[in-house]
């Protein structure tokens, strides 16, 4: 059933091409059928998964017997938690991307071959197959970005395509190495992890992995991609990139650096939480004195992948637990942000210039807009209620038993979050300019009120958050047990899981 | 052994080389006053006839022969490449369709054909003197068929750059060959691998190691030998260099390999990080480390099409010599692999590349702007190739390299011995996705330029880089469809 997500995105993306090229609207209905269909399938998969835990085989077919290489894809309930991300996430973007009249075809077939990987990776447990869909993640990105994105485009793509190649060749040396140091011929995740690599391999190999990964998770110092590459990508790659991608990036390090290395991890655990935490306030602040609204959530991004990182660090099963919800959390919340600002604000007033927006009362103006957006920002900033609380509070806990000093810190980094996130709502929505200005642009307002999609696609993003938020163990009743597998064997013995 | 059962194991050859003399025949003879285009048409029927039943010689006739102290050595895996030279020079054939550079038609194809036929020769021997002769026998086809464009004085320099930097190579490589004779009394390479296993570290062997690995350095294009590619490349008409690319490239590596493992292992030294033993290995991490690095930043500064393609070429010359340093069982199925695919890919760049030339006039990496929007086939056919040269999965190019990585790294007391040299080649293919961005940048984000009609393409044209295009990717997805041939 899972395995159909990755498939129909595939196919939904060559069948693009079949449509006539006059139809503007063929396309996006196709995407949307696409991204539903995975979307249930995903729901169909999840509710068929044993709640207890355990890795269920989805497909194990030999690929490549020269090297040992299967076609193994499988779920334990941190792929379950990611897919349905995934299938949440894609959906909502097709949905805020119904105004694409730019060659959409092409789009939504970028747009469908990325879900796909991304379904791939989360799927996949052998490391040769996951490294192939994490690479084709990587060039519809660039497309995307550099055909219907904004600001800086073509500058922005390519950083981002870089800094992602980047990551996966310093993925691929780490594998390489594994590989054949293991002796084992196979790539199979979970015969690699059972391996005890020499301690001295592991000291080197896990930070050369688990940075590869890092890098696409937003680890500081290496995040600069993030917040250029979601300033000007359109608004759904901006919320593929942000909600699921940066997941990609935590998802590997969690299911490939940490279980293979765990010697490596115990080791370079406290170099990881003091880049985690520096993430956070560091992204915190940067986003108090944007700009440019786009940059703000592009920088509280970033702070919120430090909690995610932050929680793998601890290596605790409740910190683990946090940061697999916080990686689902902040999907959701991001992909609304970015909707809000590049779909509902931005298409609408051509202007992510806070000072500009201060003038166009957009709380009346567009208040479906400003609602969403309050929601959104609150459900971000962690209160009790929507997803963003139980993650942090779940890392912050974590951090508590094994960095105390840094879970102050990363403390103080929410308390900034408070911050911009007002910031950016007064500034955006309810500025204190009482008398509607003269502003020529005023013209604009009204004509185009908040569409249906629009409205649909932020309605299926608030749920989500509030739904985990009210009852978080939907998710950690499938995420907690799976650090019992046998894969996370090397953690409890080697880290002290 | 008699004449009847010689030309039964080398039915393969002779099919082609009698193709090759009725296209010349049959140009002089009848079509002489056809129109340039209907010449090409026939010679591109009559010579795919011809290949197409090499091709089933090869795959249903014998496969296994060792004649005449390894003059001629046929193995299933020597039989299988044969097929994937004849696939290539068809493919390639099959680009002078719609061409109309010269008015030299039978003698532009004979020559292509000859040039197959001493590939197919050069990868069925372990004949010192048989290795030289088909050598020669493709150098001196592939000088010839680079000038042909006589409209063009860059086709002349390119043609006259290669032949005389070929000349200087094809001289190191026989003084080579006459220094291990000198040393071993053979030139046979069993007999030469067996002498050498005690005379490896002889200043001799080590001479004609180094003349040896000069003269095929200049054949694969190697820093420092490559100084020819990038003119030649630019200069020679669309076929013939998408012949030197591809099928040129995939036997001389097979025989280099075939020379170095079964013939040099008692020279072979160590490349191992900071563990170097003088040999083979260590000028091949040499070699190797150049020309990745040489290529993908020379590559950066290119803005034409072929000089960019020359300078890749450069780049995955290292990466293929890379596969050299591996333990014999990997190193072969990883090395074929790699330039096969390589070459498939090559084949259809330069198709894309006379489109290009046909529309513009010139082949800038400008003139692609837009090309998405025009011939979204073509589009995505260049975008297949280019990835797959950047080595991005699920495409063979990614695959090739990742396997060579992998016997790079299994092989050598340790991991770490090789190690380097994969880091090396990893940080420059992430050098290399820059630039090959750059080109599909123009074809998918640019506008085109004036011309906005779909660009003109033959329909044998579109058939020969769509089906390349197709088994980049399939193969790519499936690798085991050709590896398991290759061992």
């Amino acid at each position: 059933m899972l395995a159909w997500t990755l498939y129909l995105s595939f196919a939904g993306a060559v069948g693009m091409f079949l449509l006539p090229r006059e139809n503007l609207r063929a396309p996006r209905v196709l995407a949307l059928g696409m991204a539903v269909a995975g979307l249930l399938a995903a729901v169909g998969g999840a509710l068929q998964h044993p709640i207890g835990g355990g890795i269920v085989v989805i497909a194990k077919q030999t690929w490549i017997p020269s090297l040992g290489a299967d076609y193994f894809l499988a779920a334990d309930g941190i792929s379950l938690t990611l897919v349905l991300l995934t299938g949440v996430v894609a959906t909502a973007g097709v949905l805020f991307s119904w105004n694409i009249e730019l060659r959409p075809r092409e789009f939504f077939a970028f747009y469908l071959v990325l879900i796909g990987g991304v379904y791939g990776v989360f799927l996949s447990f052998d490391l040769l197959l996951l490294l192939v869909f994490y690479e084709i993640a990587i060039v519809p990105k660039y497309f995307l970005i550099a055909i219907w994105g904004s600001t800086h485009r073509e500058y922005a793509a390519m950083k981002l395509a870089l800094y992602s190649f980047v990551g996966s060749a310093l993925v691929i040396a780490g594998f390489v190495a594994a590989y054949v140091v293991s002796g084992a011929q196979t790539f199979n995740l979970l015969e690699l992890a059972k391996f005890e690599y020499p301690r001295e391999f592991q000291l080197w190999a896990f930070p050369v992995v688990f940075v590869g990964f890092g890098i696409l998770a937003g680890l500081w110092p290496f995040h600069s991609w993030a917040p250029t590459g979601h300033v000007a990508a359109p608004t759904a790659a901006s919320m593929l990139l942000a909600g699921v991608v940066m997941k990609l990036g935590a998802y590997g390090c969690l299911r490939v650096a940490m279980t293979l290395f765990p010697e490596g991890l115990a080791a370079w655990r406290g170099v990881i939480g003091i880049l985690a935490v520096i993430g956070i306030v560091y992204g915190a602040l940067v986003a108090l004195v944007q700009r440019d609204f786009k940059f703000v959530v592009g920088f509280s991004s970033v702070s919120h992948m430090g909690f995610v990182l932050l929680g793998l660090a601890t290596v605790t099963t409740i910190g683990l637990s946090g940061a697999v919800l916080q990686m689902f959390s902040h999907g959701i919340l991001a992909g609304l942000l970015f909707g809000v600002v590049g779909r509902m604000i931005y298409d609408r007033e051509h202007t992510r210039d806070l000072d500009q927006l201060e003038a166009r009362h957009l709380g009346r103006a567009l208040p479906f807009a400003a609602v969403t957006f309050v929601l959104a920002g609150l459900a971000s900033m962690g209160l009790p209620g929507f997803s963003g609380f139980v993650a942090e509070l779940s890392v912050l806990i974590g951090a508590w038993q094994r960095f105390p000093r840094l879970a102050v810190i990363a403390g103080a980094g929410i308390v900034v979050g408070v911050a911009y996130t007002l910031r950016a709502i007064q500034k955006a929505f309810f500025s204190g300019a009482e008398m509607p200005s003269p502003d020529p642009f005023q013209a604009g307002h009204g004509e185009s009120a908040i569409s249906v999609p629009e409205k649909v696609g932020a309605g299926l993003l608030i749920a989500c958050t509030v739904v985990v938020g009210l009852y978080p163990r939907l998710l950690l009743d499938w995420i907690v047990p799976s650090f019992n597998s046998p894969l996370f064997d090397g953690l409890r013995r080697g880290a002290g899981l | 052994m008699d004449y009847p059962g010689l030309i039964k194991l080398l039915a393969p050859e002779c099919v082609v080389v009698l193709t090759a003399l009725a296209v010349l025949f049959a140009d002089v003879k009848f079509w002489r006053g056809l129109p340039n285009g209907r010449r090409f048409g026939r010679g591109v029927t009559l010579s795919t006839v011809g290949l197409m039943a090499a091709a089933l010689f090869a795959e249903f006739g014998e496969n296994s022969a060792d004649v005449l102290m390894g003059t001629l050595v046929l193995t299933p895996v020597s039989q299988f490449l044969k097929l994937v030279l004849l696939l290539l020079t068809l493919a390639t054939v099959w680009l002078c369709g719609d061409t109309d550079f010269t008015d030299h038609v039978g003698e532009f194809l004979a020559l292509l054909l000859l040039a197959a036929t001493g590939m197919m020769l050069l990868i069925s021997t372990e004949n010192l003197l048989m290795i030289f002769v088909s050598l020669e026998l493709v150098s001196l086809s592939l000088y010839v068929i680079t000038a042909f464009n006589k409209r063009s004085s860059r086709s002349a320099e390119a043609a006259l750059k290669y032949f005389l930097f070929g000349g200087m190579a094809a001289g190191f490589t026989l003084f080579g060959f006459s220094l291990l004779y000198g040393l071993c009394g053979s030139i046979h390479l069993p007999d030469i691998a067996l002498a050498l296993n005690t005379k490896g570290s002889d200043p001799l062997a080590r001479a004609a190691v180094v003349m040896v690995l000069a003269g095929f350095g200049f054949k694969i294009a190697a820093v420092p030998f490559h100084f020819w590619a990038p003119d030649a490349y630019e200069g020679a008409p669309a076929p013939a260099a998408a012949f030197i690319a591809s099928g040129s490239k995939v036997a001389s590596f097979f025989i280099l390999t075939t020379l170095l493992q079964s013939g040099m292992p008692g020279a072979a030294g160590s490349g191992a990080w900071k563990a170097f033993v003088p040999g083979w290995m260590p000028i091949v991490a040499i070699l190797a480390t150049a020309s990745m690095v040489f290529g993908n930043l020379a590559a950066l500064a290119q803005s034409g099409l072929r000089r960019l393609l020359a300078c890749s070429a450069i780049a995955h010359a290292g990466y293929a010599l890379l596969a050299v340093l591996a333990d014999p069982p990997d190193a072969k199925p990883a090395l074929l692999y790699y330039v096969t695919t390589y070459a498939m890919t090559l084949v259809g760049m330069f198709g894309l590349v006379s489109v290009v030339e046909r529309g513009h006039g010139d082949d800038s990496i400008g003139r692609l702007a837009g090309l998405s929007q025009r011939s979204p086939l073509l589009a995505a056919c260049l975008s297949v190739f280019s990835l797959s040269l950047a080595g991005v999965p699920p495409l063979s190019g990614f695959f090739g390299k990742f396997y060579v990585f992998v016997a790079l790294v299994k092989s050598g007391p340790s991991y770490s011995s090789h190690f380097w040299l994969a880091l090396v080649a990893i940080a420059m293919s992430c050098v290399s996705l820059y630039y090959y961005l750059q080109v599909l940048k123009q074809v998918w984000v640019g506008e085109p330029l004036g011309d906005t009609r779909p660009a003109k393409v033959s329909a044998a044209l579109t058939f020969v880089v769509a089906g390349l295009a197709l088994g980049v990717v399939l193969l790519g997805c499936a690798p085991e469809l050709l590896l398991a041939h290759f061992r």
